[in-house]
């Protein structure tokens, strides 16, 4: 008999997990190969001025030293910064590595010391002696802020909306007015893999590349344009990724230095940076919002200010979308949006996980939850009094938004109804307790992916494409998308990504991979069945001779009519019948700039936190989290489910744990370290409810997805933030939450 | 210490169930010897300063940073890697039921959630979950799989209640 259990909706377990459990799955710095040299980077200690003298001379003599690369002797690279200029990065001069004698930031490389062993080369880089012509720095943006811009050239897509009616008067005009500052610190992505990558030379002017990245094609269209190299030399290969959260967007310098260093020397190497040097790159942007709410006595918005300030460096102007969401989630007609920079002497900060909306989040939410208390409102009515159902940025239609669904869901779940408004008015033993709410949003995005997918002899497939997978699950939901197009079995689907010469994808981020691969895989697998049932019919005596695609269905690896399921053919047997000894196919999928032109799509959720604070001591736990989700389809509700489980983890350190500390006389983050530069451990991490709202979307994606990578995130630092409010009547306006802002 | 070419002192010890007789370094940490001496890279570096957890392993059945350890100190020991949990092709019980609770996301932390949580049941410190959460802090999991790791581990506990006393899961 013919089965289908459909794989697509239903939990499956990771296929890449038997490989995750027993060691066997191999990340950047595992790579090897004959004659591998070890690089060892040396970083600036001061953030600002000009190499005066490096002295290498102890360093050489140490036996076992290949080379040590500065400014001075680097080989030659390409001359225009735009040759460094990657997929994704923003507008700006990109950072060149041992470009010359310029300290652009403290922790920058400045020298590369490469030897035969690991050892000898950390022990050769402690050798190396710098001495610098220090200029004046500044690194507080608290000093810079006031010399802030509106970044003249915009990063693609991160422009704020045009203001509408006049929010400046509506707001003074209001009965109800809250304005507010509301800051992040500046926080790091720090995935348990350090950046790390390992370039194998072989000897024939090419190079395999294993670099830590989100995007292999990436990596390897900066590698060819830096080094001056046909895409064809250069083979970027990562199938498996020790976490990326955005820090593997872009590519980071370890990607230059391997690769120059192998290059020159016509040898493997390897660099892969200490946990230290984790905090000398890529980070979340230090942001400063003012966010003004004008609003009726019943609660209904009539004004909206939202201007944010965030750190970047002095070479690139980095922005991510902070104050678009304020005009977007409700209802209100005059709005006003400013997004600007302050530059510091600091690396670049980038992308890191939902980049920009949970700054501006943290500032609309709060501000949400303070205009609840002046209008007496609960804080979900208020939400729900200012629902809207329209895209009032763009006055586009939204594809779908179940909204509406998730406050339901998740105050039912969470038990909102039972809240005592008054603040510190709930308490257990020496414990106050607090319930905050806030609601989250993210764009639903997809972009051109292209993915190949080929059924063998033996009646299994295979799925190739070049995307990631770096812990969301890509790997598996493929394989259900797959399995089901054919009738499969899981185990009978294998999946290779991570791989320059696959077809190609866009670097993995923004949540947008499940639509745009998933889509992709989809594509193929109709075509594939198209070629397979031509193939079928033509084999002696089939029953499929005559029969349409809309004729026939897949399943147990068997094509069979529909009007007679009892006529059908092993998948395995047409593709050996056929003169190849597999049938593939190849197709891409792109946004359709139609829909783009006439709709908007979101993903949403509303997340509901308890916390628990030690009255005298200030420590604050999260007992309890509610987060509800519409986000279209859920192809896996089991690795659907721990995207969103990460992303509230992620909240969790925003609102209570992290921030990178800097001396601001030396210019130097101080807390360069797991142990002061503090993220969530097990035992910070309670009960995490995670609700899926059902959510039928047919415009967002081929295949209904929304994309789940941020959404978590997004809301959740804020309602904590709102509870510990709701338990103490002490609104604290900037992240972290630390006791001693508690207490203060 | 200048790691000058050292011919390096001789250091019996099992690995794996397997009796190694290396000639080790004095400087070399025991963490870079499994990965790169050994090829042995399930054990993960993520800070080399006891502070992630990520290079756990298997001491004489005591859960320990491989980053903290030098390789010269191992004689005579009994060394366990995340390779030699599995045995006869099958996955040890607390391998299996990571992935039935989908408690990892990147798996780079996951050998050494495992190594731990497995010396963790044999310590007899899994008999709640804020025990659990408590005992299995020594190993940051950035993905945030903390929940189900949690659940994979008091699962395993609860299912082989003689482990703590010895017995094999």
């Amino acid at each position: 008999m013919l089965t289908n259990d459909l794989h697509v909706g239903s939990p499956r377990s990771r296929i890449d997990g038997p490989a995750k459990v027993t060691g066997q799955a191999t990340y950047a710095a595992e790579f090897t190969a004959p004659n591998l040299a070890y690089g060892y980077v040396v970083g600036s200690s001061v953030a600002k001025g000009v190499i005066a003298g490096i002295d290498v001379a102890a360093a050489e003599a140490v036996v076992g030293v290949i080379k040590i690369y500065t400014h001075q002797n680097r080989p030659r690279t390409a001359w225009f910064s735009s040759s460094y200029q990657d997929q994704v990065g923003p507008p700006g001069k990109p950072f060149r590595p041992l470009y010359d004698d310029a300290i652009l930031y403290s922790g920058q490389p400045i020298v590369l010391v490469v030897a035969q062993t690991f050892e000898i080369a950390r022990h050769a880089a402690s050798l190396v002696r710098i001495q610098y012509d220090l200029h004046p720095h500044e690194t507080d943006l608290e000093a810079a802020r006031h010399d802030s811009y509106e970044p003249p050239s915009k990063r693609f897509g991160m422009a704020p909306p045009a203001a509408r009616g006049d929010a400046v008067q509506a707001f003074s005009d209001s009965t109800l007015r809250v304005s507010q500052e509301y800051s992040i610190a500046a926080e790091y992505h720090n995935p348990m893999e350090p950046h790390a990558t390992t370039v194998v030379w072989h000897g024939d002017d090419t190079i395999t590349v294993h670099d830590k990245t989100q995007g292999v094609l990436n990596s390897q269209a900066y590698v060819a344009s830096v080094f001056g190299l046909s895409k064809k030399a250069v083979r970027v290969i990562s199938p498996f990724v020790g976490g990326g959260f955005g820090s593997g967007l872009r590519p980071q310098y370890q990607l230059f230095l391997a690769v120059m260093a192998s290059l020159e020397l016509k040898q493997s190497v390897r660099v892969e940076l200490t946990r230290e040097q984790m905090f000398s790159h890529i980070h979340r942007a230090q942001t400063v919002n003012v966010l003004s709410l004008g609003a009726e006595k019943n609660g209904r918005l009539n004004s909206v200010q939202h201007h944010a300030v965030s750190a970047t460096s002095r070479f690139e102007d980095h922005q991510e979308v902070v104050v678009s969401w304020s005009g977007l989630l409700y209802k209100v007609e005059n709005a006003s949006f400013q997004q600007d920079l302050a530059k510091l002497d600091i690396y670049t900060p980038g992308d890191m996980r939902a980049p920009g909306a949970p700054l501006g989040m943290f500032a609309l939410e709060s501000a949400m939850d303070e205009l609840a208390t002046a209008a007496d409102i609960d804080p979900l009515d208020l939400r729900l009094e200012n629902y809207v159902d329209t895209d009032q940025n763009t006055g586009k239609i939204l594809t779908s938004k179940e909204l509406r669904a998730c406050y339901r869901k998740g105050a039912e779940r969470f038990g909102w109804s039972k809240r005592n408004p008054v603040p510190g008015s709930m308490r257990e033993g020496r414990e106050l307790i607090g319930w905050g709410m806030a609601s989250g949003i993210w764009e639903a995005y997809m972009f051109k992916t292209s993915a190949r997918v080929t059924l063998g002899p033996d009646g299994k497939l295979e799925i190739a494409c070049a995307t990631s997978d770096i812990g969301t699950g890509t790997y598996t939901i493929l394989a259900q998308i797959g399995a089901d197009a054919f009738g499969l079995s899981m185990d009978d689907v294998t999946v290779r990504l991570g791989d320059s010469s696959l077809p190609a994808a866009p670097v993995q981020g923004g949540s947008w991979t499940a639509a745009s691969a998933g889509s992709a895989v989809m594509a193929a697998c109709n075509t594939l069945q198209e070629k397979l049932l031509s193939a079928a019919s033509r084999m002696p005596d089939s029953p499929m001779a005559k029969a349409k695609l809309d004729d026939i269905l897949c399943a147990s690896g068997r094509m069979a009519l529909k009007s007679e399921p009892s006529k059908s053919i092993a998948l395995a047997d047409i593709v050996s019948a056929s003169a190849d000894r597999s049938i593939s196919a190849e197709e891409t999928v792109k946004p359709s700039l139609l829909k783009y032109l006439q709709y908007s799509s979101f993903a949403h959720s509303a997340v509901f936190a308890e916390v628990r604070i030690d009255e005298e001591l200030g420590v604050i736990r999260v007992t309890r989290i509610v987060s509800a989700v519409a986000a279209g389809r859920i192809l896996n509700p089991k690795t659907a489910r721990s995207q969103i489980i990460g992303g509230v983890v992620w909240g969790v350190g925003m609102a209570l744990h992290e921030e990178a500390m800097t001396d601001h006389n030396l210019g130097r983050i101080m807390n360069r370290s797991l142990a002061e530069y503090h993220v969530p451990v097990n035992a910070d991490i309670h009960d995490i409810d995670v609700i899926f709202v059902d959510e039928t979307d047919t415009k967002a994606s081929p295949i209904g997805v929304k994309g789940l990578g941020e959404i978590g995130i997004v809301g959740t630092a804020a309602a904590i933030a709102n509870a510990v409010h709701h338990a103490t009547g002490k609104r604290i306006r900037s992240l972290p939450i630390t006791i001693d802002k508690l207490l203060g | 210490m200048t790691p000058t070419p050292h011919s390096g002192t001789s250091v019996t010890f099992s690995l794996n169930g397997e009796s190694r007789t290396m000639e080790v370094r004095p400087w070399t940490i025991l963490l870079d010897l499994l990965r790169q001496d050994v090829g042995l890279t399930g054990t993960k570096k993520g800070c080399d300063h006891g502070q992630c957890g990520a290079c756990t392993i298997l001491i004489d059945g005591q859960r320990i940073y491989s980053c903290l350890q030098l390789a010269i100190m191992q004689d005579g020991k009994d060394i366990v890697t995340i390779e030699g949990l599995a045995s006869n092709g099958e996955l040890h019980a607390l391998q299996q039921a990571f992935i039935d609770h989908d408690a990892f996301q990147c798996g780079y932390c996951t050998p050494g959630q495992i190594c731990s949580g497995v010396a963790l049941i044999a310590e007899g410190h899994a008999g709640s979950r804020q025990e659990i959460r408590e005992f299995m802090s020594g190993n940051l999991c950035r993905c945030g799989a903390y929940p189900n790791i949690v659940d994979a581990i008091a699962d395993v506990a609860a299912r082989f209640p003689g482990a703590h006393h010895g017995a094999k899961p």
